[in-house]
């Protein structure tokens, strides 16, 4: 199919579907597909991409191998990164660090293992159209096609059973049939508060007719977290058709994506996809002859991360201060220009027309109870693996951390994991086996969050990981109300006390109570949260903070002020720490013992790691 | 109805009542920073960003702000529990640690809702102390002090400015610690479309937003040894200085302000009524003028200063419509420096003009470029009614213990339709009273055009002069004026003659009156104090003030003549609207 035109009706959209399954029998037996979203075009895929290219044309392969660029694969430890799929066997090789010079052997050997390229992995995760059972860990619902179609085709999509849903909704089903599916599936806001999206749905759609809107939050802030970028850059369509089957939902007529202006990629593929929709007569007037008009417009965000939350989201799009209000009224009652709004965040819409195609019974296979279906995760940190997974809600830390993060880089030892990011908290060995979901991460002090998951070693000092988070909330709190703007603040310096060994017991104490104060009085969910790292800290690494009062100690030896370095006997006067001293502190005659002169010093550790003798010793 | 329980004791409430509201049905009284409401102007700042008001709501995880937090039914509230009272008194830490302590030297001091809360909440330590913010403190102007270090962020201001006033030049600025309202742009209010109206001033709790104090040069005026000084005190103050002395609300305390003007020093004092007398003789000319040619309708007032600056800047397109008489005190300026200063035979630079006015824009209008003709200012220096209040305890005068005393002659004699310029609507009838005798025959009876007088915000009425039906309109508050004027410029509505006034209720609520904090109600006595004095009267027609009649004879010709114009009448300038 090379030209778009407006599809009439249901069947049309069934037989072009039809058309491309065959198109794709009779093509290429082989895919490579290479994964080019915003991080693996910073990892230099581009001359991979053109490299493989050349090639295919020079060993005259175009009928063999077929190359499909896609969004990000979540294999982050490893770009660039491609996949070769061989569509008879339905087998995969993902390759990692692949360099253009490969190109030659990735070709000429099309799906069998090329030499000296950088297996990662055949069994990344499971395709939903395969039988094969792969091992894996990972339930792709979310990301079922990021990664794996081209996200700038409107027919790849329609090709992987997309719009089929919307289809089916707007030409055989009822408004509040689509809302009962959703009640029934039990699919929670991804965003972070784990609200019935089904709900808030009907709280939207129980409002008087008229003038409603639809806002996909597209405001990803948390710091590390990529999974909504990771979606909109490999799967537009996605989201768009679920927030035109959220519109026939709730009688809207009008979508809006608050994006951030940060994420050009997802931008241009994002009007990209609008632009073919619309072509296509998947967005507009009339969808499909339903009689069901909807249509979508973007709007960027200024990267202000309060705006994630939906009043201050709203009063963004009106032109206002980005600043979240007392609800009620809920947005579904009073949004957007003061009428019926539904915020939905764009992992929890990439949820939709899985659900809406294959029911609610089948999703509430997925996952837990409580909390059917898969969580992505931005896996970061000191893992092994650092990447973007998609998993079943109850899988254990430890699966996702060791299993498909293959454990700590660099053999050091686990010590903690921030879960929910700024607003999160610490989670340590004990938890690892905590089935986790919005309910089990809370009743452990942090929580689910957009899907941050930051690991740490043993060279993690957590009282400083605390005033890491907490920098982030005191820059991104709008400073609204008083314990956010104020109390976090204070929070922060007490903090700085700590690490710099000028707190007191009386200081923990303190810093407790405001946190719980913090907590307990905040308007938003911003700084109803923005405590948790550090209450979380206080309690299950409470020793670190004691070594940070009483014995003026930071046992990772990262809080600088409580760092000392000195020479020891083993000096042999070679004057090397002396020249890397970026201070000049270091005095000493040549073949003599060497000073630091502990006033001057910046506790660098230039020193130690230039000298050749371990005649530095830190404290 | 709702029916919840607050402090284990059951009340019932409409739909819609906020648990401060329904605890305040049970005489509970929740301590409130943020939260501000003005009644009868339907105005509330519901910011719900100052915490203070935290209560404890059984099941609800966290607390809940009373003041935006509506009452369900079932609910139990707990006012007092240790939770709501250790949270609050956080607030309050978390405040005072971010605050400058400087109380005692603060213009707030005593009248601070910041110090009263500590106080009463028994603060005697601050917990949480750490870094302050550093702001610039913005003195540029001559009515309104603008200290952001003093701001708490309780945004009463922006409701008073934006949604009040529609002015729309307070906002928050900035994120997280350093986040502080201030004009758009960090700029200085002077840089700005502020009107000096200082309703912001009025709704702010402690001294971030004070009115520049001018009392000081006050005093080196009156020590000053060879200076004759003048005093003119504006309608409005006499209603409402009692109130800083004690007195009830709508006490009327003209005779012991004139006296405590004299005991400060003042060589005469002289009442900003007359001017207003004066004001209608130019006015009403200019209003007879147009209705009986038809053209330049409708007239719109012109005393305002707050009100003349907000069509400069943000109804160009109307600057030719209001009245060109200036506004009593720049009469009263004019006509004390020349007619006055020549009868007494005093030179116009040797004489100090001061004003009390119950406004802060007055300030600023002293000193606009037009009203200082061969260098000499027509009014000196500008003290509000806050300050003269001030000044009388300063200098040890028993306010409550003083014998009444009259104004002195001639600009101090004046008419009941002088004194209620003062309200919302009294410019407009006092006009209508002269208009109505110039035109008919005789002299009419009944004086009490009571169609457009109240504190609602814009009302309309037709009135029969001379027998003729004429179409007037009256708002009060600049958010009223501009619907009024809106409607105008889409042809929804005509008149022959409109009355604005900045404040909500006119002067009485000006920005530099005792604080009403809040209690509506006390406009309304004020209100009535007004036209009680106007009742008073003997003479209730501007033009019947024989004092006036006298200037014109001696000094003026007629009204509307090129000596009236030329000291009597200005131009207005089109202003940025940014």
């Amino acid at each position: 199919m090379s030209t778009i035109t407006p599809l009439k009706d249901r069947d049309a959209l069934s037989t072009w579907a039809a058309d491309l399954k065959t198109e794709r029998a009779s093509g290429a037996p082989v895919v490579i597909r290479v994964s080019m979203g915003t991080c693996g075009i910073a990892a230099k895929t581009t001359p991979v991409l053109e490299a493989l290219q050349s090639e295919i044309r020079s060993q005259q392969k175009e009928s063999q191998i077929e190359i499909v660029q896609t969004g990000c694969m979540g294999l982050c430890h490893s770009e660039p990164t491609i996949e070769v799929y061989d569509r008879q066997t339905q087998q995969s090789i993902f390759y990692g660090n692949v360099k253009p010079e490969q190109a030659p052997t990735l070709i000429r050997e099309e799906s069998s293992q090329a030499f000296g390229v950088d297996v990662l992995t055949q069994n990344w995760y499971r395709p939903e159209e395969t039988d094969a059972d792969v091992e894996t860990a990972q339930a792709r619902i979310v990301l079922r096609n990021t990664g794996r179609i081209d996200p700038e085709s409107i027919a790849d999509y329609v090709g992987t059973q997309g719009y089929a849903a919307l289809a089916n909704v707007v030409t055989t089903m009822q408004p509040d049939e689509v809302t009962q599916t959703m009640i029934d599936a039990g699919l929670r806001g991804r965003g972070g508060g784990g609200f019935p999206t089904g709900v808030k749905w009907q709280f939207a759609a129980k409002q008087p007719a008229g003038e409603k809107y639809v806002i996909c939050n597209a405001d990803e802030g948390d710091p590390g977290a990529f999974m909504d970028r990771a979606v909109l850059e490999g799967d537009p369509h996605a989201v768009l058709e679920a927030m035109a089957i959220s519109g026939f939902a709730i009688g809207a007529a009008q979508g809006v994506v608050y994006i951030r202006a940060e994420y050009p990629l997802a931008i241009e593929r994002l009007e990209l996809a609008i632009q073919q929709a619309r072509d296509c007569g998947l967005l507009g007037t009339n969808i499909l002859g339903s009689g069901f008009d909807f249509d979508i417009e973007l709007k960027y965000g200024a990267g202000a991360f309060v705006c994630g939350e939906e009043t201050a989201l709203i009063h963004s799009i009106e032109g206002l201060r980005g600043e979240p209000i007392f609800k009620p009224p809920f947005p579904a009652v009073e949004g957007l220009w003061e009428k019926p709004t539904i915020v939905n965040n764009v992992e929890t819409l990439a949820n939709i027309c899985a659900i809406m195609r294959r029911g609610a019974k089948w999703f509430r296979q997925i996952g837990t109870e409580k909390c059917p279906g898969t969580k992505v995760f931005a896996l970061a940190g000191k893992v092994k693996r650092v990447g973007l997974v998609e998993v079943p809600m109850g899988t254990t830390l430890r699966d996702i951390i060791f299993g498909v993060g293959q454990g700590i880089a660099n053999d050091r030892a686990f010590k903690a994991v921030q879960t929910g990011g700024p607003s999160g908290g610490c989670l340590k060995t004990e938890d690892l086996d905590t089935p986790i979901d919005y309910e089990s991460l809370r009743a452990l002090g942090s929580m689910m969050g957009s899907g941050g998951m930051i690991v740490m070693d043993e060279d993690d000092c957590m009282v400083n990981i605390a005033k890491y988070f907490l920098e982030f909330t005191l820059d991104e709190s709008c400073g609204r109300c008083t314990p956010c703007r104020i109390g976090n603040k204070r929070l922060h310096e007490m903090l700085v006390k700590v690490c710099s060994g000028r707190a007191d017991m009386r200081t923990l104490e303190k810093l407790r109570q405001l946190s719980d104060t913090i907590k307990d009085t905040s308007l938003c969910g911003l700084g109803q949260t923005s405590p948790n790292p550090v209450l979380s800290t206080l309690r299950q690494f409470r020793r670190e903070y004691l070594d940070h009062v009483m014995n003026h100690k930071c046992t990772a030896g990262v809080c600088s002020a409580l760092v000392r370095y000195d020479i020891n006997e083993r000096c042999v006067g070679c004057t090397l720490c002396a020249r890397n001293c970026p201070v000049s502190c270091i005095t000493g005659a040549p073949k003599e013992h060497h000073e630091i002169d502990q006033e001057r010093c910046i506790k660098c550790g230039v020193c130690q790691q230039a000298c050749k003798f371990h005649a530095v010793d830190k404290h | 109805m709702i029916k919840l329980s607050v402090n284990n004791r059951d009340v019932e409430v409409p739909e819609g009542t906020s648990i401060l509201d329904a605890a305040g049905e049970l005489g509970i009284k929740v301590p409130t920073l943020c939260h501000f409401k003005l009644d009868d102007f339907d105005i509330e700042n519901k910011a719900g960003s100052c915490r203070v008001c935290v209560v404890e709501v059984e099941g609800r995880p966290t607390l809940a702000p009373s003041c935006c937090t509506p009452a369900t039914d079932g609910m139990k509230v707990k006012t007092n529990s240790v939770r709501a009272i250790n949270a609050r008194r956080s607030m309050l830490d978390l405040l005072l640690s971010n605050h400058p302590k400087d109380c005692l030297t603060c213009q707030r001091n005593l009248d601070c809702e910041l110090q009263r809360l500590a106080g009463e909440m028994g603060l005697h330590q601050i917990l949480f102390e750490g870094e302050q913010m550093e702001h610039e403190v913005d003195r540029a102007n001559q009515s309104i002090v603008r200290d952001p270090n003093k701001c708490i962020m309780c945004r009463r201001c922006e409701t008073a400015c934006n949604v009040m006033q529609t002015v729309g030049i307070l906002s928050a600025v900035d994120r997280g610690f350093d986040a502080v309202v201030m004009p758009t742009s960090k700029r200085s209010l002077d840089d700005t479309k502020c009107t000096f109206c200082g309703q912001c001033v009025q709704a702010c709790p402690t001294g971030a937003l004070t009115a520049v104090n001018r009392s000081y040069d006050v005093w080196r005026g009156l020590n000053h040894p060879a200076k004759f000084k003048v005093v003119q005190t504006a309608p409005a103050v006499r209603v409402a200085l009692g109130e800083a002395f004690g007195m009830a609300p709508g006490s009327v305390s003209t005779g012991k302000m004139v006296a405590a003007l004299r005991k400060l020093g003042f060589d005469r004092v002289f009442d900003t009524d007359f001017a207003a007398d004066l004001t209608i003789m130019e006015e009403t000319t200019e209003l007879i003028g147009r209705l009986t040619s038809g053209e330049n309708l409708p007239i719109l007032t012109s005393c305002c200063p707050g009100w003349v600056k907000f069509f400069e800047h943000q109804f160009p397109d109307l600057i030719n419509i209001p009245s060109t008489a200036k506004s009593p005190q720049q009469m009263f300026g004019a006509i004390a420096k020349t007619y006055y200063a020549e009868k007494a035979g005093i030179a116009p630079d040797n004489m100090l003009v001061a004003s009390v006015m119950p406004c802060l824009a007055k300030k600023y209008e002293a000193a606009r470029d037009e009203f200082a003709p061969n260098g000499i200012r027509d009014v000196d220096i500008v003290i509000s009614t806050r300050e003269l209040a001030n000044m009388i305890k300063e200098a040890g005068i028993q306010f409550m213990d003083l014998d009444e005393s009259d104004f002195d002659n001639p600009l101090g004699e004046s008419t009941g339709a002088g004194v209620i310029f003062g309200a919302t609507g009294g410019v407009l009838e006092a006009a209508l009273r002269t208009a109505a005798d110039w035109l008919s025959d005789e002299p009419i009876e009944d004086v009490d055009f009571t169609a457009v007088r109240g504190l609602s915000g814009i009302r309309e009425a037709t009135v029969t002069v001379a027998g003729k039906d004429v179409r007037v309109a009256i708002a009060s508050g600049l958010g009223n004026a501009r619907n009024l004027l809106e409607k105008i410029q889409k042809g929804e509505a005509e008149y022959e003659a409109i009355e604005i006034m900045a404040c909500p209720g006119g002067c009485i609520n000006g920005g530099g009156q005792p604080s009403i904090k809040g209690d509506t109600s006390i406009l309304e006595k004020r209100r009535q104090a007004l036209y009680v004095i106007d009742g008073d009267k003997a003479i209730r027609k501007s033009h019947e003030n024989p004092s006036i009649q006298k200037l014109y004879k001696e000094f003026l010709g007629q009204p509307g003549s090129e000596r009236a114009h030329k000291l009597l009448h200005t131009h207005y300038t089109e202003r940025e609207n940014a």
